[in-house]
């Protein structure tokens, strides 16, 4: 499987500002100092080299969205908040419009995760087939009002591919576009799901919107059994631990303390963190991942977890 | 969970040993528990001497932040001594040295929170 980020950012897109921009420019000339870059080919080795990815690149702003390839032609996606529109155009680009079938898994409907289905190309062109699934009675409604007036001036229902809408069971076992999938119920508001895929042996687990307060040991192992021995566990670490269990506690989100803990106990293999908050710059996310491979090292046992951090464009083959 | 309590004048220093997981950190809020009701104003400081905790998580660290929300909401003051440095890294990954007053030492601490208590401290 290859898992494709189109949107790491939660709640709520965001974008560089100019003035943004202008620091990482500021803080590459000041460490090119003495360079000579006087060629593109020279520049380009001097900024995979010598700069940290806050520099020379971006986390990226885009709200959840996240595809796994299979090698089948069908697009599975987690989430269609505003990288979907990203994604669409990567579809576009490369396999044209229309005679495509994608699974979209939904791990619920909260505006940051079904912004991009509006923008969603492929879903306005006959010969598409697009294939919702969630575990929300409200699923279906959610996607209608989004499109529908005045919110919107395409109404859901002048979207000229196949659209259904397939409600899951929690907890149940699905063989879904190749892949054994299976949700879990998480703490957020209005409820959250998780989800588990499988294939050819290998597993991932796509965990966002998810609070853990940790108070009780039963749900706690059930996130343990659900993260067990998992390739790739992308979770929400939005917030710091301090944050989470006091002036954002039951707000709906975790940390990256948690997920290093959750994935420790579960021998996963890779913790990818996820949902970042808005109000973070480059840096800040940069230092987070710093700190969360820090924090793995030092109460690592007999298991490492690999730690990185999400950002839109990233791709991790498990 | 013993948290071998010593009292200092008005500030009762408490020392959590070893490691505080999601599976003793009950135990330990259950330790802590008779403690915080008497940190009020006019009442108990309360100093948490970690210099025998080799390791906190996320469940232990939830249990002293809701501590130390009680605590404040009594009009009473808990801080943290003597980490340890991988303890020390642990808050401060998490954030919680923005949260927590922490002190290098017991005596800093109770010098900090009550100098009656520091002076019970030095004469003891």
């Amino acid at each position: 499987m290859l898992i494709r980020f189109w949107g790491t950012r939660g709640s709520l897109p965001v974008a560089l500002t100019a003035v943004d921009v202008r620091d990482k420019l500021m803080r590459a000339l000041v460490a090119a100092a003495g360079q000579r870059l006087d060629t593109p080919d020279k520049a380009r080795a001097f900024i995979d080299a010598e700069l940290e990815f806050a520099v020379s690149g971006t986390f990226g702003g885009n709200s959840s969205c996240v595809q796994i390839e299979t090698g089948s032609d069908d697009y599975v996606l987690c989430d269609v908040g505003s990288g979907a529109r990203d994604f669409c155009n990567h579809v576009l680009a490369t396999r044209g419009p229309s005679g495509h079938r994608f699974h979209v898994f939904m791990s619920h409907v909260h505006w940051d995760h079904i912004m991009g289905f509006p923008f969603f190309i492929p879903a306005y062109t006959p010969g598409n087939h697009v294939c919702i699934y969630g575990a929300h009675a409200e699923l279906e409604e959610a996607f209608r009002r989004q499109n529908a007036a005045p919110s919107f001036p395409v109404d859901f229902s002048e979207m000229g591919a196949v659209i259904e809408f397939v409600r899951l069971e929690p907890e149940q076992s699905y063989e879904i576009a190749g892949l054994r999938v299976r949700a879990k119920r998480q703490r957020h508001g209005g409820d959250s799901y998780g989800y588990r895929f499988e294939r050819d042996g290998k597993a991932v687990v796509y965990s966002t919107d998810s609070e853990h307060k940790q108070d009780e040991p039963a749900e706690t192992q059930a996130f343990v059994e659900f993260f067990a021995n998992a390739d790739l566990v992308i979770f929400d670490a939005m917030y710091s631990l301090a944050d989470a269990v006091s002036v954002k506690e039951d707000w709906g989100h975790s940390s990256n303390i948690v997920g290093v803990e959750l994935c420790q106990m579960a021998r996963a293999r890779h913790l990818c963190l996820y949902h970042h908050e808005p109000m973070f710059d480059d840096t800040t996310i940069a230092r987070v991942l710093r700190e969360t491979r820090r924090l793995e090292e030092i109460t690592r046992a007999d298991h490492r977890v690999e730690i990185s951090a999400a950002w839109d464009g990233l791709e991790i083959a498990v | 969970m013993d948290l071998m309590p010593r009292r200092f004048a008005d500030t009762v220093v408490l020392r959590p040993a070893g490691r505080v997981n999601h599976i003793s950190s009950e135990e330990f809020k259950g330790a802590l528990q008779p403690f915080l009701s008497d940190c009020a104003t006019d009442g108990d400081r309360v100093v948490l001497d970690c210099s025998a905790l080799e390791y906190i998580s996320s469940a232990g660290l939830r249990v002293l932040m809701l501590a130390r929300k009680q605590a404040k909401t009594q009009g009473g003051t808990l801080v943290v001594a003597a980490l340890q440095p991988m303890v020390r890294e642990i808050f401060e990954i998490s954030r919680f040295t923005v949260v927590f007053e922490i002190f290098a030492s017991v005596r800093e601490a109770l010098a900090q929170v009550s100098p009656a208590a520091a002076a019970a401290f030095d004469s003891a």
